[in-house]
């Protein structure tokens, strides 16, 4: 009995279906993109790219990247190893508060940053008293990004943590092993492929983080534009060519990103199964 | 008493509840050097509980533990000088056979030369040389027992724990095991406790067995001791096949305490054809054969005497006896509960009883 019909006619029109919209909504687009970017020939590509602007934007969306994933890499193990091998109460409010981020919008996260750290907030004296600005600088940035990007590492984590279980840890204990070597020589290797996948997706956020950074940076050109912010910018003064240039860079990133993605993912499942 | 000089390991009164759950509740037992123990009872008894306790990890909520006569209560895990074997074996997944059995060594900082060596010499003792470079994964059920054993075994121990060592393999490797397992343990000579809730298992392995119920110890002894005389309710119904019956139907026990509940089991019972001798005719009882059973060494028989349905075996040497046939039925002894569902006496049949005075 065939309960597939691989020939049919509906497989040709799902195929249809999704082809078409793969089209008008990533491909056209795109395209569009780079075709903007290099309308008024290379030269003029190189310049909006090589701009001093520019640079500073791609050096600090960068910068916020690389910490973002520092601290939230930091974060996200403590917090899958918590969940996965303690038991406490108030484990499923932490877990719960934990993805918040996901379905919180990202200007609202910006704008709570704003009112706790801003003017109206109790502790602006004692920030404006010792000089530490985080309102309209990059701390601000970062702050963002980390709180936007907070559960992409743990939630890659808590499921293969608790897949692969805590007897092997604990014969390890059992052999005198400390934490240390624990978490490094028995748990880290079951974990690494899930850990980078987090990783690339934490930093595919970070990078492309516009609405809670763009409440927070003050948008002042070369010190808090990070390069969707510049992308803006440079759009609004109808600068397109630099704008698209921009974006062809953060596109091609994102690509390389893709990839190692499904590199990523596809290790990760190998490693699962044995 | 135990002779003191002799006990290696030592619970007093350890008790540990999870939420509402008593995994553990005032245990105390000791363990002899060098002796092989077995903690039985069905699952969800606290027998696991008992021995992660001793592994240091889980902590009992009160009581000590004496492991040659210091208390370990502030000792962690690692440092208590015990080997674990998980039930599912624990091995790490991302290290060769060599690396396994190597990793406690590493930890404890044994010389390269020495850690060849010594994994050298376990591989031998477990039979698996030869596969040091395997991972876990390529090899089978009783070859990842045996690593387990070999890196359990690797910093030499002086007590090792094996939770449900045989649950994890077929049948068929399972009696194999069991008997190597038996064997390497007297070639070592280490103290040892392992966690089963099979029977078999623990009589035909343990010097000693503890059969656990509901987080209590219900009775420790010989395993000829405990199954010959079990003591508590409990064991009545949980060693051997036993099967509740009506004794005051049967004419051999017609004298016994009418309000307790009685339990056979079918090595007490003997069925005769018709045309054999009849040793106790006077307590012996007519049944008809309802199932015969081919059970490989014995024959199973299910004999209906007084409405009451009883299982007993037959030699395979003997006249077959069929389905429906007219059989005679001796059973010897019972095991009584008392009414107040405590006591366990063991009562003879009556014939037997006046032939031995």
């Amino acid at each position: 009995m065939q309960v597939r019909n691989d020939k049919g006619i509906i497989k040709w029109i799902l195929i249809g279906i999704s082809a078409l919209f793969l089209i008008t909504m990533l491909v056209l687009p795109l395209l569009y993109v780079i075709i903007t970017a290099l309308r008024d020939g290379f030269a003029a590509y190189q310049n909006a790219v090589t701009d001093s602007y520019a640079l500073k934007s791609i050096g600090l969306t960068v910068k916020v990247t690389v910490i973002t994933v520092i601290v939230n890499s930091v974060f996200g193990l403590f917090a899958a190893w918590l969940i996965t091998r303690f038991q406490f109460r108030g484990k499923k409010i932490i877990s719960t508060i934990m993805d918040l981020p996901l379905s919180i919008s990202p200007v609202i996260a910006g704008l709570v940053f704003l009112l706790t750290f801003g003017r109206q907030s109790i502790i602006y004296p004692f920030l404006e008293a010792h000089d530490i600005q985080i309102i309209f600088a990059q701390p601000g940035i970062i702050l963002a990004t980390v709180f936007v990007t907070l559960p992409f590492i743990s939630r890659e984590l808590i499921p293969v943590l608790t897949v692969i279980g805590n007897e092997e840890e604990e014969a390890a204990a059992l052999m005198g092993a400390n934490g240390f070597q624990i978490f490094t020589q028995i748990t880290f290797p079951h974990i690494r492929w899930a850990f980078l996948y987090g990783v690339v997706l934490c930093s595919a956020r970070a990078m492309g983080e516009f609405g809670a950074v763009s409440v927070l940076s003050g948008h002042l050109r070369g010190l808090t534009n990070t390069m969707p912010l510049h992308i803006e910018l440079l759009y609004q003064g109808f600068d397109f060519t630099g704008a698209f240039a921009m974006s062809s860079i953060l596109i091609v990133m994102a690509v390389i990103i893709l990839i190692l993605r499904n590199l990523l993912e596809y290790r990760g499942k190998k490693e699962l199964e044995t | 008493m135990p002779d003191h000089t002799q006990t290696y390991v030592e619970l007093k009164h350890i008790s540990k509840t999870f939420k509402n759950f008593k995994a553990a509740d005032d245990i105390s037992f000791s363990v002899e050097k060098g002796k092989l123990i077995g903690l039985l009872g069905p699952s969800g008894s606290g027998k696991t509980t008992i021995l992660r306790i001793l592994a240091g990890l889980e902590t009992a909520d009160s009581g000590e533990i004496y492991i040659d006569g210091k208390p370990v209560s502030q000792i962690p895990a690692g440092k208590r000088g015990i080997g674990f074997v998980f039930q599912n074996y624990a091995l790490f997944r991302h290290k060769t056979v060599f690396d396994n059995i190597a990793f406690g060594l590493k930890i404890n900082h044994w010389k390269k030369g020495d850690i060849q060596y010594r994994v050298d010499e376990l591989m031998e003792l477990v039979g698996l040389t030869g596969l040091e470079e395997r991972y876990p994964k390529q090899l089978s059920g009783g070859q990842r027992q045996r690593v387990a054993f070999a890196r359990a075994l690797a910093v030499q121990p002086q007590l090792l724990l094996l939770d449900e060592p045989f649950a994890a393999i077929d049948a068929k490797v399972r009696k194999e095991l069991r008997e190597w397992l038996r064997e390497l343990i007297n070639q070592v000579g280490i103290t040892s406790i392992f966690v089963t809730h099979d029977q078999d298992e623990a009589v035909e392995v343990a010097d000693k067995i503890i059969i656990t119920n509901h987080g209590r110890i219900e009775q420790t002894g010989s395993p000829v001791e405990v199954y010959n005389n079990p003591r508590t309710p409990f064991v009545v119904q949980f060693l051997g096949n036993p099967i509740s019956i009506d004794h005051t139907r049967f004419k051999g026990f017609r004298d016994t305490t009418a309000d307790a509940s009685a339990v056979i089991r079918p090595e007490y019972i003997t069925v005769r054809k018709k045309n054999e001798p009849c040793p106790h005719p006077a307590t012996t009882e007519e049944g008809i054969v309802e199932r015969v059973a081919f059970r490989g060494n014995v024959m199973e028989l299910t004999v209906r005497v007084h409405g009451q349905h009883l299982t007993a075996y037959r030699q395979l040497g003997q006249e077959l006896i069929h389905e429906g046939e007219n059989v005679n039925v001796f059973l010897q002894r019972i095991y009584l509960i008392g009414a107040d569902g405590e006591s366990v006496t063991i009562a003879v049949d009556e014939s037997l009883r006046r032939e031995n005075g």
